[in-house]
């Protein structure tokens, strides 16, 4: 919404500058985001001093040394006769463009070198005065800009008007918030003092109302509960005074005609929208208010052919659609030059009915935006009057009719506020006159009610109003919010614990941040191709951003993928990625079923480059199995961690306890040649429920138990006070049996007393038989109490190596 | 020990030997591998002579000559392993530079968007906050209805929603985590949601169709705007320095009221106006407000009993200001050239 600093100052006389303006709406009202001087083209002028002055012989010129803040005299040969040694002045400084359209250069003036202007008032564009330069009142120092000192011009402020304030959409609407912040009270701008009264009685009328020339009807007053008009007679169509072009073009409109720029005065001064037909082409004098039909067409003023439905409401004459209602005019019956006649319509159209139809439309005006939020419906009439006053005023024509059907809006309902309740919400004991004082202020009618409470009726154009909150909201406000007080309490701790989720994300976060992992927050939509990714179980959003990736995800090694790709295109190969995000698995129509994963993908050196080695090796199986343990140990604290083989392209399962958690693969890039692998670890952290935890307007307090550690604590087991004994193991194990099942075998075997079981050689080659590997394990045995004699470990081994041989076909490798 | 067992042993020493000798890339590894095979204190072949002495008498003489070609194998293969490195290292000698880099480990690093989040919460936690989640895929009626957001209204245009399904939506706030955690805990609540939601916003320098947002709750008996003044100004003095000048602007959200937003006089020009941020000397921090009291309805909550204000905030806007991150979509990107600028 823009606003003009001078206009709204015609509305409520505040004596204020526009830069206190912006603070008191922004403080109080509403954020005002935009200041535009709209005499920027003075933007760069700035104030300067003359020092010295000397008359040049036999011309009127004089040579000056001036001080324009840039910490060098410069030398400036002037016209005028007053320059006055000691006084500030406008100054062009060279480079500096003219409102006239030239710009100032450095040159050189009868010998005398001229480095800009002192500028008189007609030069800058401020008014005739020619006689000399324009001698400022003003102690500001030499290099300050001269819009700073001198407020010229109208300055366009922007304010950000959200839904609930409609009433702000108008000159008149934040007037009437100055009037209440500052105490000065509104008065009708000075252009409309002078204009006559009508003259006409309105003729009233439920839906049907008719005059001499025009006959109204409307089809549904839901859709339409009043709807003004005007015949206007004898105007002539022609350009705007200077004040009416002023002020369109200080909200940053276009002025058109003296009709098209008087119902854009009306409706950013007042609120009200309005729209003038050329009364000749309103087919069989007849207005009808109804829903547009399938099949019938509009074109509107932007040109545009238009198909219409019912879900749309137009205004019709006789036989066809002439307006998209509370939206935009047609073409047929724009006002033009030749125009004399106008019907000026003036109307309350349903919030409902101008959103649908501007929707269908795809076209959003100043006046749909209005009628969209609701406008004042007490004020319907008057602005009619207004309106055609206007209209006659200005075309030098005279209003012959109007007419107004509908009904006056009910009365508002009122709304109760208690003092005690303002003291509670606030935090502070505001008392019941202040409280009055604040509302009615603002036009709120304020009657005392029982126990010091005051039953409230809000103004009509105040549709946000209907709680006791919203009038302390009004309040609070109106008050300033920075004058309430700004104290800690202490207060009582919550009964809501941590998400679980919450707490593993930190941990398996911290757990790859030192393993030297990225973290990423990339997007979580996908084209739809993740690897084995049934149709039926993505995710498809309706209305995608993206035609290509509609979906989203169910695995977030896809993203990471995708992500790696995104690196190598940029000739990064090392690369180190983890996310813990969202995935995404259908559910049929109810919403998908939602978990939280955390992926990791690495590609590239293991290590940065060092001089004792020529090249890091790059990360392998192993690595990406160290880091699923590593992280899968942190995800599920006390759980015992497996990763077991599994079939291709999976490389292992992850195991917590007996519950697959996740995977770790090698992963298919579109790659080029000098990548390494790339190698991924994805788990399920956990489910993240989207069930409703109650009916609305329910709650279900006490159905949900606490939560418990899930992680036995650590037992103490008594430090080793006896020796270890130990022995190596040399097998040679055919290629179909794992390494896994002969140390299942070594373990079980072995029984209590082993304490550790390390595999540390594998060897292929000479000496050992093809089909066939060595692998050797190193074996440590404890006996808590007592030194295990040579027998028991010998007997071991013997046993050990019986097994294998039974169970498994391994042997003994000897030399 | 029996005799098989020892020369198994001694079988396997042997077999590996040689690799782990060649193995040796400079004079340093040599001589780690020649004391971790034959080293007087812990070299393998000395382990396995130890056991010697427990052979039974008539097996010794055998165990003996059997070490010993071992041994004497593994040493020829040292000495010559040792004059080919000797060869090849410079004459400098054995001197160590100490000022040569360590060898390296990949630093790791948390998202720039995630330090902002932790330190939101690290703030809040010491208040009493605990964390609370929701999820992305939400019922309409949890991210408007009971929020409410008024049917088919102008408010509903501030959300540009993308919708799953009907009545399914991708939430376009963390506001409705509010109302779950009302439903499921009764007061006092004092909550932090962080969380991503979504919007249909094209991908710009300036918008993302899906961000982080940090959700603040607080519902108890006697809760103010006085409360939530001084908790947000408190944050802002933790968080941007404890000199941080605050101002609250009136505002609107269906499901705060009074809604207000929290400014921070702008860090570049001290509140006399800059590019930064935009002339106004402030710059928009986050929304906030109190609970409409038909959100504490719609979670079946007595309005009249309990009071309530909350919050919610961008953190990738703060992350972008702090860091000087020009365009938003960088931080989407996973570039590891960016995100290794956040290595600790």
């Amino acid at each position: 919404m823009n606003l003009s600093h001078e206009w709204l100052a015609r509305f409520v006389p505040h004596g204020r500058d526009a830069a206190a303006v912006r603070h008191l709406i922004t403080a109080h009202v509403a954020t005002v985001e935009g200041f535009e001087r709209l005499r920027a083209d003075l933007s760069s002028f700035v104030v300067a001093r003359v020092v010295e002055s000397e008359k040049i012989p036999d011309t009127k010129l004089s040579w000056n040394k001036v001080d324009d803040g840039s910490g060098t005299v410069l030398e400036v040969v002037c016209g005028a006769p007053n320059v006055t040694v000691g006084a500030t002045y406008p100054f062009a400084r060279a480079g500096t463009m003219m409102p006239a359209g030239f710009t100032i250069e450095k040159k050189k003036i009868r010998g005398f070198t001229s480095n800009g202007m002192l500028c008189s008032a007609r030069e800058l564009g401020l008014g005739e005065e020619h006689d000399g330069i324009l001698a400022l009142e003003t102690s500001a120092a030499p290099g300050t800009a001269l819009l700073d000192v001198l407020p010229l011009g109208d300055v366009r402020l922007t304010v950000d008007v959200l839904p609930n304030r409609p009433d702000l959409l108008s000159h008149l609407g934040v007037a009437r918030e100055i009037s209440a912040l500052t105490g000065t009270a509104l008065q009708r701008p000075a252009e409309l003092t002078a204009l006559a009264s009508v003259g006409v009685v309105p003729v009233r009328g439920e839906d049907r109302v008719q005059v001499a020339g025009l006959s109204v009807r409307i089809d549904d007053v839901g859709d339409c509960p009043q709807y003004g008009a005007a015949i206007v007679t004898g105007l002539t169509v022609g350009p705007s005074p200077d004040w009416l072009r002023a002020c369109v073009e200080a909200v940053g409109g276009r002025s058109i005609n003296n009709i098209v720029d008087a119902t854009n005065y009306l409706l950013h001064g007042f609120g009200q929208p309005m729209h003038a037909f050329d009364a000749t082409k309103i087919g069989g004098g007849t207005i009808v208010v109804r829903r547009g039909r399938a099949g019938e067409t509009l074109v509107t003023l932007d040109g545009t052919e238009r198909r219409l439905d019912a879900t749309m409401l137009v205004i019709a004459d006789a036989t066809a659609p002439i307006a998209l209602a509370g939206v935009i005019g047609g073409r047929a019956s724009e006002v033009t030059s030749a125009t004399t006649t106008v019907v000026l319509e003036v109307a309350l159209f349903a919030p409902g009915v101008v959103r649908a139809t501007r929707r269908r439309a795809g076209l959003s005006t100043d006046a749909s935006y209005r009628f969209e939020r609701g406008i004042d419906p007490a004020a319907v009439a008057e602005q009619l009057a207004l309106g055609a006053a206007l209209l006659a005023h200005l075309g030098g024509g005279r209003v012959d009719a109007l007419l107004h059907a509908g009904a006056a809006p009910s009365a508002r309902a009122t709304v109760r506020v208690r003092p005690a309740r303002v003291a509670l919400v606030l935090g502070e004991t505001i008392g019941g006159d202040e409280i009055l004082r604040l509302l009615e202020s603002l036009g709120f009618a304020c009657a005392p009610g029982a126990d010091g409470a005051f039953d409230v009726t809000p103004p009509s154009w105040r549709h946000d109003v209907t709680r006791e909150v919203d009038l302390i909201e009004e309040v609070a406000r109106l008050r300033g919010f920075d004058r309430l007080p700004d104290v800690l309490k202490g207060v009582r701790p919550g009964t809501v614990p941590d998400h679980p989720l919450f707490a593993t994300y930190r941990r398996v976060r911290d757990a790859l941040v030192a393993e030297g992992l990225h973290e990423v927050r990339p997007l979580p939509f996908t084209s739809g191709h993740p690897a084995g990714a049934a149709a039926a179980e993505l995710v498809r959003v309706m209305n995608p951003l993206a035609d290509d990736e509609p979906f989203l995800r169910r695995s977030v090694l896809d993203t990471l993928a995708r992500r790696a790709e995104f690196n190598l295109n940029r000739m990064q190969g090392d690369v180190r990625l983890f996310e813990v995000g969202t995935t995404f698995v259908a559910r049929g129509t109810a919403l998908p079923l939602e978990a939280q994963h955390v992926g990791l993908l690495v590609m590239g050196a293991r290590r940065p480059v060092h001089f004792s080695e020529a090249q890091p090796p790059a990360f392998d199986a192993w690595d990406a199995k160290a880091l699923a343990s590593t992280l899968a140990t942190a995800a599920f604290p006390g759980a015992e961690i497996t990763l077991v083989p599994a079939a291709t392209p999976v490389l292992w399962q992850v195991r917590a306890g007996e519950i697959v958690v996740g995977e770790v693969r090698q992963l298919t890039l579109d790659a080029p040649v000098w990548a390494k692998p790339a190698f991924g670890v994805e788990l399920v952290l956990g489910e993240v429920s989207s069930t409703p935890i109650a009916a609305p307007g329910h709650h279900a307090h006490g159905t949900v138990t606490s939560r418990s550690r899930a992680d036995a604590p650590v037992r103490y087991r008594a430090l080793p006070v006896t020796p270890a004994a130990e022995f190596d193991l040399a097998l040679l194990v055919p290629d179909a049996v794992a390494a896994s099942q002969v140390e299942e075998v070594l373990r079980s075997v072995s029984g209590p007393q082993l304490e550790r079981c390390e595999l540390f050689d594998e060897f292929r080659g000479a000496g050992v038989p093809v089909g066939t590997r060595s692998l050797a394990w190193r074996l440590t045995f404890r006996h808590p109490e007592r030194t295990l004699r040579e027998k028991e470990i010998e007997g071991r081994r013997t046993l050990l190596l019986k097994t294998l041989e039974a169970q498994l076909g391994v042997r003994p490798r000897t030399a | 020990m029996s005799l098989p067992a020892f020369i198994a042993a001694l079988d396997l020493l042997a077999a590996d030997a040689p690799a782990r000798i060649g193995a040796a890339v400079d004079l340093e590894a040599w001589t780690e591998v020649r004391n971790a095979l034959v080293g007087r204190q812990s070299g393998r072949l000395t382990d396995i002579m130890a056991g010697l002495g427990a052979l039974a008498k008539e097996d010794r003489r055998e165990a003996g000559q059997r070490a010993n070609s071992v041994k004497v194998a593994i040493e020829e293969a040292l000495a010559h392993r040792h004059a080919e490195l000797a060869a090849a290292a410079p004459k400098s000698g054995s001197s160590f530079d100490l000022s040569m880099p360590a060898r390296g480990r990949w630093k790791g690093a948390v998202h720039p968007v995630s330090l902002v989040i932790d330190e939101v919460i690290e703030i809040f936690r010491e208040l009493g906050f605990t964390i609370a989640l929701g999820p992305e895929a939400e019922h309409a009626w949890y991210n408007f209805g009971a929020l409410n957001f008024p049917d088919d209204h102008p408010a509903m245009d501030l959300h540009d929603t993308l919708y799953l399904g009907d009545g399914q939506v991708l939430r376009t706030h963390t506001s409705p985590v509010q109302v779950r955690t009302l439903q499921q805990y009764p007061p006092p609540v004092r909550v932090l949601a962080p969380g991503n939601v979504y919007r249909r916003d094209f991908f710009d320098p300036s918008h993302a169709p899906m961000f982080a947002q940090i959700e603040g709750l607080v519902v108890d008996e006697g809760v103010s705007f006085a409360d939530l003044k001084a908790t947000l100004s408190h944050f802002a003095r933790r968080f941007f320095g404890s000199t941080t000048q605050t101002r609250f602007r009136p505002s609107y959200f269906p499901f705060t009221e009074p809604s207000a937003e929290m400014d921070v006089q702008c860090g570049v020009c001290s509140g006399s106006g800059c590019s930064v941020c935009k002339q106004s000397g402030w710059i928009e921090i986050l929304g906030a407000g109190m609970v409409h009291p038909a959100v504490l309805e719609a979670a079946g909550l007595d309005s009249e009993r309990f009071t309530g204000w909350a919050f919610g905030m961008g953190p990738a806007r703060t992350a972008i200001s702090r860091h000087g991150i020009p365009d938003i979509r960088i931080l989407y990107d996973a570039d590891v050239r960016f995100l290794d600028q956040f290595t600790r």
